[in-house]
């Protein structure tokens, strides 16, 4: 379980988040939402100890993080998976060097062990005959899914994901979506989303908190959306014509 | 112009200084968070081993081809350069391989090789670290739980420092080849009077004090040329500033450090 207290941030005097709380449930997707600029990326970068908050708490399973030394994060953050909004793989390693890769840095296991690993990781995410390729020769879709198998290799605890479905097709992002909800729920993972799809959303969102002008403005599950009538969320969630007709906006 | 517009004017230009001169310290408080990090305890040593391993390959092996091409020309002109200026019936041509001798020792294959390394293998190192920056293949490590700067620029650091001192003795070996096949070539030289010259009064500090030299600069281009790339924003054309940034910067202080070190050394 992941819980936030008071988070804030600034840049240059520019206030990007004010004075957000929530918790993030173990087992459940929780999708982070708001529009382009909203401050959902520096909250996640927030929680996950890549900006530091000025104000403000983030506990990991009771775990003060932020307040913690380098070394100790570095602990906790062995158990932490994430999937980056362009994948982050190591251009100089080949897909199942990348995969392997956390095994190498964190764990004694022999050759063997770790290629058994990372085929296993591979397969959950069906990528298949592919792990002598190199990041560059493979696709968005496919870049994406070897990601989810670096970041689960380790078997984390917590699982971030930054726009995971930018720059894909409709299909493919369901299949990005719905293969984050079956890891979480089959690994008991707590997962973070940060996405601004609406399909993502209704999709996978146990846990719906929507981000506006840096502040935390509504929360719910993705069926409450249906019913909210919170004006800002209304107009991000319904933006489009054909949702406003549905919604009887 | 009025007397209080000139003041505003010099005071504007005062306080740009003075932000300036902040700015300055405040890249150098950087940098030097920046080797604190580099210089803490590594995760896995075997894996840091193997990084070494392929960074001496990527940064010394691959730099052998154009530190020899180099290195032979450059001792060729000296050669030439050395019997131009010494055309003179009462001075021995020995002299000839002599000044080459400690034109390639003292300067040419520490300092030109620094700088062409600087050029070389600073802006690789900048754009590479740069351009893992920007595509956050960095913040991926960091989220692993890997000390990011440790992992990418411990092993550049080492494997440099280590290798490139070989690199300065295959400049002074081609070098002075060099210089006795163009001498003998162009008829400038025998070969009996440029082993002489080679021979004569030879100080053997001289090759110390270059491999010394070149420890230095091995470490003044990776560690800034990684520290521009480590805290690249934004995109490519960052990650090209920050790698121009990072030879002209190398490039500085290899020549303040030839100064400081030349003044300590050999004086």
């Amino acid at each position: 379980m992941i819980t936030i207290n008071n988070i804030s941030k600034s840049f240059d005097g520019r206030k990007v988040l004010s004075d957000i709380s929530a918790t993030f449930d173990k087992g459940k997707t929780n999708l982070i939402i708001g529009q382009s600029g909203s401050g959902k990326t520096v909250l996640l970068k927030c929680i996950v100890g890549l900006l530091e908050a000025d104000e403000g708490e983030v506990y990991y399973n009771d775990i003060l993080f932020n307040k913690l030394s380098f070394d100790k994060k570095k602990l906790i953050r062995q158990k932490m998976g994430m999937l980056f909004q362009g994948a982050a793989l190591f251009d100089s390693m080949s897909v199942e060097k990348n995969v392997m890769f956390p095994l190498d840095m964190f764990t004694e296991m022999s050759k063997e062990e770790k290629l058994e690993r990372a085929n296993f990781c591979l397969q959950r995410v069906n990528i298949i005959n592919a792990n002598h390729l190199f990041p560059d020769e493979i696709s968005g879709g496919m870049k994406k899914r070897v990601a989810i198998a670096r970041a689960i290799a380790l078997n984390p605890e917590f699982l971030f994901c930054d726009e995971p479905n930018s720059g894909l097709d409709p299909k493919t992002s369901v299949v990005i979506d719905h293969l984050i909800k079956d890891i979480t729920e089959e690994y008991n993972i707590t997962t973070l989303v940060n996405t601004h799809d609406m399909n993502s959303v209704m999709g996978i969102g146990d846990k719906v908190i929507f981000i506006y002008e840096g502040q935390k403005w509504w929360e719910g599950s993705r069926n409450d959306i249906l019913d909210s009538d919170n004006k800002e969320l209304n107009e991000f969630v319904f933006s489009s014509e054909l949702t406003r007709k549905i919604k009887g906006l | 112009m009025t007397i209080v517009g000139i003041l505003s004017i010099n005071l504007k230009f005062v306080k740009n200084k003075r932000f300036m001169l902040v700015k300055v310290f405040h890249l150098f408080g950087e940098y030097v968070l920046f080797l604190k990090k580099v210089f803490s305890k590594p995760e896995k040593r075997k894996i840091y081993l193997k990084q070494t391993m392929i960074e001496m390959d990527k940064l010394g092996f691959l730099s052998i081809g154009i530190v020899t091409i180099i290195s032979f020309f450059m001792g060729a002109v000296i050669t030439l350069q050395t019997a131009y200026n010494i055309e003179n019936p009462f001075l021995p041509s020995y002299l000839i391989g002599v000044g080459t001798r400690d034109s390639i020792l003292l300067e040419f294959s520490s300092t030109v090789i620094g700088l062409i390394l600087a050029g070389k293998v600073g802006s690789n190192i900048a754009s590479e670290i740069g351009t893992m920056r920007v595509s956050e293949q960095i913040d991926a490590l960091e989220i692993m739980g890997i000390n990011s700067a440790s992992y990418l620029v411990l092993p550049k650091i080492i494997a440099t420092m280590l290798f490139n001192p070989f690199l300065t003795m295959l400049s002074m070996v081609v070098g002075i080849i060099g210089g006795w096949s163009v001498g003998v070539f162009t008829g400038v030289v025998s070969t009996q009077q440029y082993i002489d010259g080679i021979r004569y009064a030879f100080v053997p500090f001289y090759i110390t004090y270059a491999l010394i030299k070149m420890v230095f600069f091995a470490f003044i281009i990776t560690t800034i040329s990684s520290f521009y790339g480590y805290r690249v924003q934004g995109g490519s054309l960052e990650v090209g500033k920050a790698s121009t940034n990072a030879v002209v910067m190398s490039s500085i202080f290899i020549l303040l450090f030839n100064l400081l070190l030349t003044q300590l050394l050999l004086s």
